[in-house]
């Protein structure tokens, strides 16, 4: 089973949603969509469910070209952001909706909608109507729509962004589980790197309307091809800045630079981008080799077993994110350590030279 | 002491509030009270009858007439303006050039004065020289509004729909515009028709504004006076004397004040009563 996009181009008007896309989806585990929004990633579900048509590329489906094939007849489930429920119908009637519109007897949707409401604790809300749930309810009543019929293809856009924290926690780690052995592809749009990288699966980094890298998730989060595909991968932002390649060592200033590393030997001399995550800049020295950076704290924050830190070094602004409570006072300068090691290299036209 | 200064201040910010309601409804609606209870003689004589003047409306053969007749205007225009509004609000585009375009057209009938619609359509409708006169009885229908009670009834209904459906069409048009795209994609996934569309998504989403729309044009057509007195004057006859235009009759042709106090109080009360009743009904679902 495979979904494959080749030279998919979707202009509305004189916007260009998607800039020619060509990808091939794995069909184990999830595929994930990260991106920010407006980066593409509803515009791109959307051709792959057959509810818009590419302007311009073709839409390959388990072997067939399903470019014009409209939605209704390619077997694919969709959860949206919004709670999208039919409003008259009690939580059971949705559910069973889909079931309803291929003829399915009685017997055949009681069975199915009840089991697939035991796996999403909707049991209890079967006879109840959408309004009157929790918003988690009410995503997970669209949920079970989706999972009710045996479809290819499901594919879900950012299904949790309007869940609160614990909500989406929550059906976060119970996700992998419910697609776990159904057989179908599984499309998981979302702007959180943080859910990319618990739901596994491969990724696609989405920026400005084009995949910018599409493979493992936890190879895109650790070699990002460029440094786009990096800054999409980050949260916290990561950190970059223009660093130069000088007879063995490695300049961020006049004033810091460190001999390369075993990893960084094969760089040619000469301008390059430099990234590094904020995890990698921490108040203490890390295991390895390292170099010192200091600025003027500008902002900080602790949260539980977490200290990020904002400050200024060249009229820019670095983030330090470390374990266990660190005070960075505010206002004063601090020093931090860069895991020289942990450093990321684009060169100018952003592709990845080292990791 | 702070405390109780804030609660004093409260009571200015009511105050106007107070004081709109007590002219705009209360005073002039205990005036009417002072009417309905008293036989009214010349020079300001005044006699206390009690309930004697509810119990004559409520048994007098012309209020039943009239109530019947008003009870039957609003039912028909609700039952052609309701579906038309929507049917029109369903096929308006949903974005572009034409939405405003089509919303300004829909708007124009809302603009006209009510006495302005009441001239028009009396002059459109009259059959030597009305254009719509005209043309019916052209086509050989004999058709006389200020003589035939059928065909009076009939301009009367049209003016009215042609008045007011553009009301139920804006409010309808922005229940439909509310609903997030979402919802036909997933329809469209399910594999719905367009009437399933209609029926499951489009009309439960647009419950709320239609149930504003209804009531609206249930007690605007149920006090309904001035289009249906320039149109037709409440005849031929009696035949389109509504509640309000028998009302003025009384009060201001025989100068009954009591038997009209007392009926405008009947009228006001099934008016709150009717709609009462409507929104409990259509507000039923929600509130399980």
């Amino acid at each position: 089973m495979s979904l494959v996009l080749k030279n998919v181009v979707k202009r509305v008007g004189s916007e260009t949603h998607i800039y020619d896309t060509s990808v091939e989806l794995k069909d184990e585990g999830f595929n994930i969509l990260l991106g920010t929004t407006l980066s593409g990633k509803t515009s791109l579900i959307q051709l792959m469910a057959g509810l818009e048509r590419p302007t311009s590329g073709e839409i390959w489906f388990q072997g067939k070209n399903v470019t014009g094939v409209p939605v209704q007849k390619r077997n694919v489930s969709m959860v949206h952001q919004q709670f999208i429920n039919y409003p008259n119908f009690s939580v059971f009637e949705n559910i069973a909706s889909p079931l309803r519109v291929v003829r399915l007897s009685r017997a055949q949707i009681d069975e199915r909608v009840g089991r697939v409401a035991e796996m999403l604790k909707l049991t209890p809300m079967l006879g109840r109507n959408p309004n009157e749930l929790s918003g988690g309810q009410q995503q997970r009543t669209a949920l079970a729509r989706a999972l009710v019929k045996d479809s290819d293809l499901i594919l879900l856009d950012e299904p949790l962004a309007n869940l609160d924290y614990k909500l989406r926690e929550e059906l976060r780690d119970e996700l992998p589980k419910l697609f776990a052995d159904r057989g179908c592809m599984v499309v998981y749009a979302t702007s959180e790197p943080a859910e990319a990288l618990s739901l596994g699966g491969h990724t696609a980094a989405l920026h400005g309307g084009q995949i910018t890298q599409y493979g493992e998730t936890a190879a895109v989060y650790r070699q990002p091809s460029s440094l786009r595909a990096a800054k999409v991968f980050s949260d916290p932002p990561i950190n970059s800045a223009q660093v130069t390649k000088k007879e063995g060592r490695i300049y961020l200033n006049d004033q810091i630079s460190w001999a390369v590393t075993p990893s960084q030997e094969h760089i040619a001399d000469g301008n390059y981008n430099m990234a590094v995550r904020a995890h990698h800049i921490t108040p203490l020295p890390p295991g390895g080799a390292s170099v010192q950076i200091s600025g003027r704290v500008l902002v900080t924050e602790l949260s539980g077993s977490e200290s990020v830190a904002h400050f200024n070094l060249d009229d820019q602004t670095w983030i330090s994110q470390s374990h266990g409570v660190h005070a960075n006072e505010v206002g004063a300068v601090t020093t931090f350590h860069i895991d020289v090691d942990r450093c990321l290299f684009f060169d100018l036209d952003d592709k990845r030279i080292a990791a | 002491m702070a405390m109780k200064s804030t609660n004093q201040k409260a009571w200015f910010f009511v105050l106007p509030v107070v004081v709109l309601v007590a002219f705009n409804a209360l005073i002039p609606l205990m005036t009417v009270v002072n009417y309905s209870v008293q036989e009214t003689f010349g020079n300001n004589v005044f006699f206390f009858e009690g309930v004697k003047w509810f119990e004559d409306v409520l048994h007098s053969e012309r209020f039943h007439a009239s109530l019947l007749r008003q009870l039957s205007f609003t039912g028909i225009i609700l039952v052609i303006e309701i579906p038309l509004g929507v049917a029109i609000a369903l096929t308006m585009p949903q974005k572009g050039f034409w939405v405003s375009v089509c919303l300004v057209l829909m708007a124009l009938p809302l603009l006209i004065p009510w006495n302005v619609v009441g001239a028009m359509w009396n002059i459109f409708a009259l059959p030597d020289i009305g254009l719509l006169g005209r043309m019916i009885n052209g086509i050989g229908i004999d058709y006389n509004f200020t003589q035939d009670p059928t065909a009076a009834w009939f301009t009367t209904i049209l003016m009215d729909v042609w008045h007011w459906t553009s009301l139920v069409v804006l409010l309808a048009y922005a229940g439909l515009r509310s609903i997030p795209e979402a919802y036909y994609q997933a329809a469209k996934i399910d594999g719905a028709g367009s009437w399933a569309v209609f029926r499951h998504i489009q009309l439960p989403k647009m419950k709320r504004v239609l149930t504003i729309a209804i009531l609206l044009r249930f007690m605007d057509s149920f006090m309904i006076y001035t289009e249906p007195f320039v149109l037709t004057g409440g005849g031929p006859g009696n035949a389109t004397t509504f509640l309000s235009i028998d009302l003025v009759k009384i009060a201001l042709g025989q100068f009954d004040l009591g038997p009209a106090a007392a009926m405008s109080l009947i009228y006001f009360l099934i008016v709150l009563l009717l709609c009462w009743v409507f929104y409990t009904l259509m507000m039923k679902d929600e509130d399980q």
